[in-house]
């Protein structure tokens, strides 16, 4: 197994067991107490204004996506 | 008679409940059937960038660009007859970008591909939302166009969110069909030195021919409320291109000093899994974090790490300092200015192919008062945002950016 194979089955194992320690921990929260939650800077996801610059960094470095926008598509890239 | 009065009592009651008005139903759950504007947004920013490593001339020369963008984004909605809610988000982007390495393609012809060019990028996504059952479907289509590139795009999406309302799940599919025209340099365009050109002494996307470029993307995602505080949200895409995954004026010069254009593998799997997790601190502090591994088939690994704080000042007015940190390594295919061999079967010159760190910070300022920004009832929000982004190899840039929110 090469060494870049081997850091992404670590990063995926740690991710997995973490998500499995917080879904765990996890307790319902009624419609009336969202009021923290709900507030416009606690969204998931990129804001409007970070459009651009999801769009810039697609481009100037090689990785990209996982981040809920578009994964292809639509542009040249000088 | 007693069998009239119970006639009279029955046709009464029969009357009465036959003209009686159904019970009013609670205001509250008054839904509109009538298409209803929600809100709008525009976002424009200004990016500006300086390097010395272009891809297009052979990953030596100035990467000076500066691109003014904006995007105006209107979301509709109705109910059905069914209480489903449809939404509709129209959006049409103009870039507007200058580009001093583009010039070297042809520098005879700084019109065409492109010195100054522009890019239209419309879509319109709709989606219907069931909430009693919790789910959503959805689907939308969109459109890019500049001089060398097109670009037709189709998605749909399902979403369904848990018992409690806490949790939800979504997988969302995407094609994107584009076409590139293959504008090669100068110097490898056939006929060189006398290369034909139109009437008007300029060359059109006609003259040169094309090759395609898809995309095809699966992603799915779950989010989850921790607490009152804390919801994250785990999401992973897989990526899977073909075609002409170059750009043709792309040149690469080998170490016997020969010119050629980049040539990758025509075709890449990429693989991004990310994390991002919300906690709101206090009354006034928020933390907004997200972190992504990504891994693709012409071996290039990175790790990014974004932070964000927005701090309230008053419930109305918030700033955001925010910081961001990339790693990636080369592609499989990547090596510098005259390094690359006649024995290499793919070749790039692209630094942003290579191995290098980046640094992205900033702030922003964020106004929403409950009597509209200036006290534009209808400007419901504005927000303004700078950064500043660096890279290991020298390239750096900014840009900034200002979103108005119409409700």
């Amino acid at each position: 197994m090469s060494i870049t194979k081997k850091k992404g089955y670590i990063v995926s194992v740690a991710l997995a067991a973490f998500a499995a320690t917080l879904l765990g921990s996890c307790t319902t929260v009624k419609e009336y107490q969202k009021n923290k939650l709900n507030d416009g800077e606690m969204t998931l996801g990129s804001r409007k204004i970070e459009k651009a610059e999801n769009s810039f960094q697609s481009y100037r470095e090689g990785a990209s996506g996982a981040n809920g926008g578009k994964t292809g598509g639509g542009c040249g890239c000088n | 008679m007693k069998k009239i009065c119970l006639s009279v009592v029955g046709i009464f009651l029969t009357l009465f409940s036959a003209f009686a008005q159904p019970a009013a139903k609670d205001s509250s759950e008054y839904k509109s059937r009538k298409l209803t504007f929600e809100e709008a947004n525009l976002v424009s920013s200004y990016y500006r960038q300086d390097g010395n490593n272009s891809a297009v001339t052979g990953g030596i020369g100035t990467e000076k660009l500066t691109d003014i963008a904006s995007v105006i984004d209107v979301k509709l909605n109705k109910w059905d007859a069914r209480n489903r809610k449809h939404s509709f988000d129209v959006e049409v982007g103009y870039d507007h970008y200058t580009s001093a390495s583009s010039d070297k393609i042809d520098p005879r012809n700084i019109s065409s591909a492109s010195h100054v060019d522009s890019r239209l990028y419309p879509s319109v996504n709709w989606s219907m939302e069931n909430q009693k059952k919790g789910s959503t479907i959805g689907a939308g289509v969109s459109f890019s166009n500049e001089f060398d590139y097109t670009s037709y795009g189709a998605n749909v999406m399902f979403a369904q969110k848990t018992k409690n309302r806490n949790g939800e799940f979504t997988a969302k599919a995407a094609v994107f069909l584009d076409k590139v025209s293959l504008i090669l340099p100068i110097e490898l365009q056939p006929g060189y030195p006398n290369n034909v050109r139109g009437e008007d002494g300029e060359r059109s996307k006609g003259d040169y021919g094309s090759s395609a470029r898809n995309s095809y993307s699966g992603t799915l995602s779950y989010s989850q409320i921790v607490n009152q505080r804390l919801q994250v949200e785990f999401l992973m895409d897989v990526i899977y291109q073909t075609g002409f995954l170059g750009l043709p004026f792309h040149r690469v010069y080998f170490a016997d000093n020969s010119l050629h254009v980049e040539t990758l593998p025509d075709t890449r799997l990429k693989i991004p899994i990310g994390f991002r997790a919300n906690y709101f601190l206090g009354d006034k502090f928020i933390i907004r974090t997200y972190y992504r591994y990504y891994h693709d088939d012409w071996g290039l690994s990175a790790h990014t790490i974004n932070i964000e704080t927005p701090y309230k000042i008053t419930p109305f007015f918030s700033i955001t300092p925010f910081f961001r940190y990339n790693t990636q390594t080369a592609i499989d295919y990547f090596a510098p200015y005259k390094v690359h061999t006649a024995a290499d079967p793919f070749y790039s010159s692209n630094y942003d192919l290579s191995k290098f760190s980046s640094n992205f910070y900033g702030a922003g300022f964020r106004i929403a008062p409950p009597k509209g920004v200036f006290g534009i009832q209808r400007l419901n929000m504005l927000e303004v945002r700078y950064g500043h982004y660096t890279k290991t190899n020298g390239m750096k840039s900014d840009i900034i950016s200002l979103n108005l929110k119409f409700k």
